[in-house]
């Protein structure tokens, strides 16, 4: 099974009811397979802090909400990530397409790939990195985590964990 | 009239609604003449509000009343076409558009000049539109509450602000009384 599977098959069997997506190529079949499944709404957003909005009014209604973005959004959503889901305690799991890392074509990604790690320390949000595919394993227990401590949570897949480009 | 005018009258029209409220003033405003437990005071987001009420009216049955502002909207722009294009019937978006953004010391905004929020939003393709002059507010805010369709009003009023205090509850706080209403009323 792809990891693009696992992932959909992991949400749903957390209950992540509620999920936004912009677009990443690496991201294609993820958002496909929210879209397409039953148990999954799926609201694309325009921009994630808007996406951020969208999932704080969803596990304010009662459903577990998730986020799917690219890296360079840690670099939209600080203020967002802060003020929003920080300060009212609001879990927000983040499945992030890390651009930029090794294997990555486009040099211009490498640019925001060496702020992510940075600013998602000083903003003190809980951070994994899925680099090899057998990696998502842990994303069961990361959605719980994330669910149980009510805060953000960022998880890193890398070009190595697609399977390159 | 001025926004807290328009806030004022509203306030019987909010009883006992989930409403979630614009960040600076508004909020302030809302909180000082007519604080509940199911208001949800949106602090420290600019242009969210609209969002996280779509994203609550999406996930349950009870109505939600997102009340925003020119200049917030302009800010998230994009929330128009998503609202647009997922429609939630329990949903109403209320833009008080006073042409400034009033919290920060009623600079202009563009919507006081050449741009139409209404048609904006009528272009992004939301189905019900409706622009109201600052007295009539209350009466098209209980209209679209009676109609049962997803609405967008769009209430003109002048630019100017009263004094009004901070909030002083914790966001936590803030949100779990929140909660707690939107289960109470799902129940």
């Amino acid at each position: 099974m792809s990891v693009s599977d696992q992932i959909v098959d992991s949400l749903v069997r957390n209950k992540v009811e509620f999920v936004t997506t912009v677009p990443c190529k690496q991201l294609g079949d993820v958002i496909d397979g929210c879209e397409a499944h039953p148990d999954i709404m799926h609201v694309p957003s325009n921009k994630e802090d808007e996406g951020m909005g969208l999932c704080a009014g969803a596990w304010m209604g009662g459903k577990r909400p998730a986020i799917i973005m690219q890296n360079t959004a840690i670099g939209v959503t600080v203020n967002t990530l802060s003020s929003l889901t920080q300060f009212y305690n609001m879990p927000l799991p983040m499945i992030i397409s890390y651009r930029g890392e090794i294997g990555e074509r486009v040099a211009i990604q490498a640019e925001m790939a060496v702020h992510t790690k940075p600013l998602l320390a000083q903003l003190g949000i809980q951070t994994y990195h899925f680099h090899e595919p057998d990696d998502i394993r842990d994303l069961d227990s990361i959605l719980n985590h994330t669910y149980m401590t009510r805060k953000p949570t960022a998880v890193l897949t890398d070009s190595n964990f697609w399977g390159g480009y | 009239m001025i926004r807290s005018d328009i806030i004022k009258t509203l306030i019987p029209v909010l009883k006992d609604e989930l409403v979630v409220c614009n960040i600076g003033l508004p909020s302030q405003e809302l909180h000082m003449m007519g604080d509940q437990p199911s208001n949800f005071y949106m602090l420290g987001t600019m242009g969210l509000a609209s969002s996280i009420g779509l994203g609550l009216a999406l996930t349950q049955k009870e109505r939600v009343i997102a009340i925003d502002g020119d200049g917030s909207i302009l800010t998230n722009l994009g929330t128009l076409p998503t609202i647009a294009n997922n429609v939630a019937d329990n949903f109403i978006l209320l833009i008080i558009d006073n042409g400034s953004y009033g919290s920060t010391g009623d600079q202009a905004t563009y919507a006081g000049k050449k741009t139409s929020l209404a048609a904006v939003a009528s272009a992004c393709g939301c189905d019900t539109v409706i622009e109201c002059q600052a007295e009539d507010t209350a009466a098209t805010l209980q209209a679209a509450k009676d109609s049962g369709k997803m609405t967008i009003i769009v209430a003109k009023c002048e630019s100017g602000n009263i004094p009004v205090p901070v909030i002083e509850l914790d966001g936590p706080v803030i949100k779990h009384r929140f909660m707690e209403e939107v289960k109470r009323k799902n129940a």
